[in-house]
């Protein structure tokens, strides 16, 4: 039982990794063809992400990896239930990886800007699903008592969970703004500077609508009352603290904030959950949990065991390269590698 | 066709498609971490623009190996559900583990060789080359320890329906890892091989920088030598391994319908696959005893035989996978293995010699050999995949049992149609580039030194 819950825990924290990293990599992919007006531009712009994206993603790779080993009804059930979603998400990072690698690798415009659009839609897409995803999650699924997802695609694309995709794409989209500011010079650095200030206001509106919207449209309120958990209070302070530095123009903070709301939002969703993992819209004794769902303790054992060893290392290593890179992109075109 | 069917040619297709870039990315990186670290210990500029010019190639490579990587880890469980709740106990380890083990150090690694030239020192550059190689080698490890279980379980109890993993340490030391993991590797070593003599050919043959693909040319011919050995060598235990874990996939790769003791080696038969029996067939007498055994004796279960045992043993059913598949698969990776070894000691030969390399009627079709290791590569996982069928699981769970029972046939040709299309398109461009950029040759050596304070743009 103690180990299901840490796997739930580590899951959890994959995904916030995930949000958190690739969020901003997301939102400069979104912001690229509107900050970018010329070649150098959008080189910039791509240049600043150039060696984190492909990082960044692994978390995801590392939550599905986990999900699968740990809970393995988890991984089939919402695998194949979401089947079409999860298709569109995989094109898009078909698409957006080979992207970033072939754009600059090639002089003629038409080529450049068909990979720019890849970028941009490859971005787009995932942003958007992943809150749509995270939002149906809380709200229910129809699941029958094999633990099989009964519903079809358009189950999926409730107005509810359309506000999630809404939070999670602006949020993204506000990530890579703040980002930017912290990578850019120049002109660049103004137009990313007036896309977060424009950006922010939105997306605090979106998570306020989102947190009431979910009081009617999950169990919340039977499981925690009118009160809400600490978390998504937390959420809203730091989205409002992100405002404000954005407003002092101290971004570095902004992006701190920006990125502690996404965790909170994140970490809200997955207690709520707690102990489920799916949720049944049918029957809650159908609800799939950390318990039947899970791997047996052997296996749950030795990837604890891993984990332990391994997480740290990579931690290690990913925020090397960040620290390695931590300097602003310039325009010396012999800079830019993508 | 049916779901199944249709999600059996889904993953056929992405997963061919996708160990179409694994192999090079194998021992392509290995190479450039050699050619930048003799780079760092002799200072000689050639070896630098070596291990650029490589590299770019091998991104190029690696961005489509990536990308359609994620697409395999996630149809487990789109396409293939019920296998996922059968073995996920099991199966799901390997494949987290690397995630965490392999794929973030490959990513960061391969994100501070591509941007940090001027960032790194040169000793830690060519570092993280070696981390990227590390990286795609034990990534190469923890999938196949993931495919030897669907070849040999082991380490598991069936509880409640489930595999449930009972003993780790067994699951890494599945007799079939032994076996499938260097035979993998090595022939992912022996394709990089192949890519950098045929490109390195290409550009000898025209007498453009002959210094650096010289260097290439031998550095890769004795890389490529001595794996393409190693493969011969371990694939020949390898097969004698699944002569006694899965002898119905050699019988039939064998087209050998009877027991036989000694038994025959086909050298060419045309099978008539409903009856189980020979059209036309030439064999050589003992020879696959030999093979089997290392001795001119010994008994090879035939597919009939296999075919009444399994129907005892797991109930009535088709046990005999594609006999045309598998026989011919393994014919033709194991003449390519021999032609490969053939033109790398001939060339080593020649090399040793100082004999001139290119001079003969038709060396303009040796870039040409690069295709040899793809083609090889591709039939030895049609074998390895296709002839553990009807399994997915080798006696423990049919294909047609793991497949995703809400998903429906339109929504696997969906997504078939999709992946074909957009994989048709990616190929294209991708071998654009590819030969764009292995045509041009490196970066001419002034802008080299030109930019030596700075930064040379992969436009």
């Amino acid at each position: 039982m103690e180990l299901n819950s840490l796997w739930f825990a580590l899951i959890a924290v994959l995904y916030i990794g995930y949000f958190v990293l690739e969020g901003f990599d997301f939102g400069v992919g979104i912001l690229l063809p509107f900050l970018g007006k010329n070649d150098v531009q959008k080189r910039v712009i791509i240049n600043t992400v150039g060696p984190h994206w492909d990082g960044n993603e692994v978390w995801l790779i590392t939550a599905g990896g986990a999900t699968f080993a740990a809970f393995p009804h988890w991984y089939a059930t919402l695998f194949s239930g979401f089947y079409l979603p999860l298709l569109l998400i995989l094109v898009a990072l078909i698409l957006r990886g080979v992207a970033f690698e072939f754009r600059s690798k090639d002089e003629n415009p038409l080529w450049r800007s068909f990979w720019d659009w890849a970028i941009f839609g490859g971005s787009f897409v995932p942003a958007l699903l992943w809150g749509v995803a995270f939002a149906n999650f809380i709200r229910g699924v129809p699941i029958d008592a094999n633990m099989n997802y009964v519903g079809g695609f358009w189950n999926l694309l409730n107005p509810y969970a359309l506000l999630g995709g809404l939070v999670s794409l602006l949020s993204f989209v506000l990530q890579g703004a703040i980002f930017l500011t912290l990578k850019v010079e120049g002109i660049l650095f103004d137009r990313a500077y007036l896309a977060t200030k424009r950006v922010c206001l939105p997306v605090l509106i979106l998570v306020i609508s989102f947190v009431i919207f979910t009081y009617f449209q999950t169990d919340v309120l039977s499981r925690t009352g009118v009160i809400p958990d600490l978390m998504p209070i937390l959420a809203v302070l730091a989205l409002l603290a992100c405002g404000w530095f954005i407003y002092q123009k101290r971004n570095g903070w902004s992006f701190v904030m920006n990125s502690l709301a996404i965790i909170f939002f994140t970490l809200t969703i997955f207690l709520a959950l707690y102990p489920r993992v799916l949720v049944s819209s049918l029957n809650p004794e159908w609800s799939l949990t950390v318990t039947n769902s899970a791997s047996g303790p052997v296996t749950l054992k030795a990837m604890s065991i891993v984990a332990l060893i391994f997480v740290p290392i990579f931690l290690a290593y990913q925020g090397w390269s960040y620290w390695v890179f931590r300097k602003r992109v310039s325009e010396k075109t012999e800079s830019l590698e993508y | 066709m049916n779901a199944t069917s249709l999600a059996q040619w889904q993953f056929g297709i992405t997963s061919v498609y996708h160990f179409f870039f694994v192999p090079l990315t194998l021992g392509l990186s290995v190479l450039v971490a050699i050619m930048e670290t003799i780079y760092v210990r002799t200072g000689q500029d050639v070896y630098k623009r070596m291990a650029k010019f490589w590299g770019k190639l091998f991104v190029i490579n690696y961005a489509m190996g990536v990308v359609t990587g994620i697409v395999m880890e996630f149809q487990f469980g789109m396409n293939w559900s019920n296998y996922s709740r059968f073995v996920g106990d099991v199966f799901g380890a390997p494949l987290a583990i690397e995630a965490l083990l392999a794929f973030f150090l490959e990513s960061t690694f391969l994100g501070l060789w591509i941007f940090g030239w001027e960032k790194l020192s040169k000793p830690v550059h060519a570092l993280t080359m070696w981390m990227v190689a590390f990286g795609a080698n034990i990534s190469a490890l923890w999938i196949l320890i993931a495919n030897s279980f669907m070849q040999q379980p082991v380490g598991y109890e069936v509880v409640g329906g489930r595999a449930v993993m009972t003993n780790f340490f067994a699951l890494l030391t599945n007799p079939t890892i032994r076996v499938q993991f260097p035979h993998t590797v090595f022939s992912g070593f022996v394709t990089a091989a192949f890519f950098v003599m045929g490109i390195s050919a290409y550009h000898l043959i025209r007498r453009h920088e002959e210094d650096l693909f010289n260097r290439s040319f031998r550095m890769a011919n004795i890389f490529g030598a001595i794996a393409i050995i190693l493969v011969i060598v371990v694939g020949h235990s390898q097969a004698q391994h699944v002569i006694r874990t899965q002898p119905m996939k050699m019988a039939a790769a064998e087209a050998l319908w009877e027991s036989e003791n000694p038994a025959s080696l086909s050298l060419f038969t045309i099978a008539d696959e409903e009856r189980l029996q020979d059209v036309f067939s030439i064999r050589i007498p003992r020879l696959l005893s030999l093979l089997a055994y290392n001795r001119l004796d010994g008994e090879v279960k035939g597919v009939r035989n296999l075919q009444a045992e399994y129907e005892a043993k797991y109930g009535p059913g088709r046990y005999v996978p594609s006999v045309f598949v598998t026989y011919w698969s393994f014919r033709i990776m194991v003449g390519l293995g021999f032609l490969m070894f053939f033109i790398s000691v001939v060339f080593l030969y020649r090399l040793v010699r100082k004999r001139p390399l290119f001079q003969w009627r038709y060396a303009s079709l040796f870039p040409l050999v690069i295709a040899f290791p793809y083609i090889s590569n591709t039939t030895g996982w049609l074998l390895t995949e296709m002839g553990r069928q009807p399994w997915v699981v080798f006696g423990l769970m049919k294909t047609a049992d793991a497949v995703s029972p809400t998903v429906s046939a339109s929504m696997v040709l969906t997504s078939l149609i999709i992946f074909s299309v957009i994989y048709g398109v990616l190929m294209i461009a991708d071998i654009y580039l590819l030969v764009k950029y292995a045509k041009a040759g490196p970066e001419p050596s002034e802008v080299l030194a030109a930019h030596s304070a700075s930064e040379v743009a992969y436009t």
